[in-house]
């Protein structure tokens, strides 16, 4: 079930990576940061520009939660216990950040699977706990509804 | 500045030998590599020595413990997939900048079966096959989709490279595997990770590769230039800053200035070259480095390998050793096997495999992540 901003189900939930942001109001997010002297997006939160060098100026900012497949592999042989088969994708997000993750809700066919289609990121309940038994909150790739 | 010259290079049968060490398949193809020179560890000044899985562990002083510990300088090497190729360039600066005028560069691997690369680790849950797949296969795959998004490449081109390079290790007896993998085998064999198929995976083996090299005036004095193969270039780059980096590392950049770098240093341009050897990992790896190399366009990639121009006997041929994919790539070993191949063919010993007339041979590794090494070498006249 997707999780929309009104959502209580996200109580509780640890992000699944650091860049999965669970604000206390409001719809989760991924984040990124922008160099502020090249304009350069990165996902997740950096210091120092990959690109330009710079050492500061990098601002945080929230990526889209829409964007388009820029490629793709289907896994049909992964880590001992993993599900397969499953979509596994990178995608350009609108306004910049590029993000890896399972692209869902999709047959797993190369037919089916255009590479520059457009697509959306949803959030949801991960199917994994951890060692302690906490629950996460995950996100997915799916064809933009 | 001296030209820096192989005088002895050997490699070991790759296979698996779980029952053995590190650094008795390295002491083994070191001994292989000094008789080819006619030399003994006596002979040899330093030690660099290439190895990723027991990079922590000494790997070099190890194999002289089994080889004679001279008490000379040991250099221990990791750089992921290009290790070897980097132990050999810090051995060629070594002459290069006169310190030396002969060392050994050897590089060993000991793999065992199964996947390569992996997700998660550390607190939390696993994320492999929860956000996408850090595994090698799918990042190949995504990296071969790439192209095919750009230039149209099919399943059945990438296919095709796994065709070609298997059958060419059938002519060559070092190689893992010498078995003919037609197409629809190739293709209708397990999918890994689409559009690579087991058969469209670099073979997973232990393996060791040797070599000596020195300078012009050390070959010449001791009457080893019959056999002598010039070291005309050798280059190493990292990757520069790439919009998808964080998620999608990128192995064409670092490639195609290496490339240029190589091409200028060794006064050649990709018409001069006769075979090269290439990273083929998987069967997608290699269609993206006919473009980042230069032996053809990018999008005529997939036509190059469909009309055999990088077959044995074809306009440029590519992997004649079998490639990784039929070959093996036992990691720390690849980037001296490499060399072997092609010091191989310019000397005219490459038996039911030799590329006639054999002048200037590329190798080329890359280490995801990522790391590029070419080296350009030349037969001496
Ligand atoms: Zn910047």
């Amino acid at each position: 079930m997707p999780l929309n901003a009104e959502d209580s189900e996200t109580a509780g939930l640890l992000p699944v990576v650091p860049f999965l942001k669970i604000p206390d109001e409001g719809s989760p997010y991924l984040e990124g940061s922008r160099c502020t002297q090249c304009d350069t997006t990165f996902l997740g939160e950096r210091s120092v520009c990959a690109k330009c060098g710079s050492r500061e100026g990098l601002e945080p900012l929230a990526l889209a939660n829409h964007g388009e497949l820029y490629v793709y592999s289907i896994v049909y042989r992964s880590f001992p216990g993993i599900e397969v088969p499953y979509v596994s994708a990178i995608v350009d997000l609108e306004g910049g950040g590029t993000v890896k993750g399972n692209l869902i809700n999709i047959d797993p066919d190369p037919e089916k699977i255009k590479m520059g289609m457009p697509v959306d990121v949803i959030y949801e309940k991960a199917p994994r706990k951890d060692a302690e038994g906490n629950e996460y909150l995950t996100y997915y790739f799916q064809p933009k509804s | 500045m001296s030209d820096v010259y192989v005088i002895g290079i050997d490699m070991i049968k790759f296979g698996r030998f779980p029952e053995t060490s590190v650094p008795k398949l390295g002491a083994t193809a070191a001994h292989l590599a000094l008789d080819d020179a006619g030399l003994t560890i006596n002979d040899i000044q330093a030690l660099y020595s290439g190895n990723l899985g027991q990079a922590g562990a000494m790997v070099g002083q190890r194999i002289l413990a089994e080889i004679g510990q001279t008490g000379i300088p040991v250099v221990n090497c990791a750089n992921a997939c290009a290790t070897g190729a980097t132990a050999f360039r810090e051995g060629w600066m070594s002459i290069k900048a006169g310190v030396y005028d002969m060392v050994l560069c050897v590089g060993t691997e000991q793999m065992g079966k199964g996947l390569l690369g992996g997700g998660g680790g550390g607190k939390g849950i696993p994320t492999e096959g929860l956000l996408g797949s850090s595994t090698m296969p799918a990042i190949f795959a995504e990296a071969g989709m790439e192209h095919q998004r750009k230039y149209g490449t099919t399943f059945e081109q990438f296919a095709k490279v796994s065709v070609k390079n298997h059958h060419h290790s059938t002519l060559n007896p070092k190689a893992m595997y010498q078995i003919e993998t037609p197409l629809e085998t190739v293709m209708g064999a397990e999918m890994i990770s689409y559009p690579n198929t087991k058969l469209m995976c670099s073979v997973n083996v232990d393996g060791a590769a040797a070599v000596v090299i020195c300078s012009e005036e050390k070959a010449r004095q001791l009457g080893k230039m019959d056999r002598a193969v010039r070291v005309k270039a050798s280059v190493l780059t990292s990757d520069p800053y790439q919009e998808r980096n964080l998620q999608m590392p990128d192995v064409n950049t670092c490639t195609q200035r290496a490339a240029k770098a190589a091409y200028e240093m060794a006064g050649v341009g990709p018409e001069d070259i006769d075979l090269v050897e290439l990273h083929d990992c998987f069967a997608t790896a290699e269609i993206l480095h006919y473009g980042n190399l230069g032996l053809g366009k990018p999008e005529d990639a997939g036509r190059m390998v469909d009309e055999g121009e990088t077959a044995l006997g074809g306009r440029i041929p590519v992997n004649v050793s079998g490639g990784l994919l039929s070959k093996g790539h036992p990691l720390g070993a690849t980037g001296i096997a490499n060399i072997y191949e092609v010091s191989t063919h310019l000397r005219g010993e490459a038996g039911e495999r030799q590329v006639e007339g054999a002048r200037f041979g590329m190798t080329h590794v890359i280490g995801l992540g990522s790391a590029c090494a070419i080296h350009v070498l030349e037969k001496v006249d």
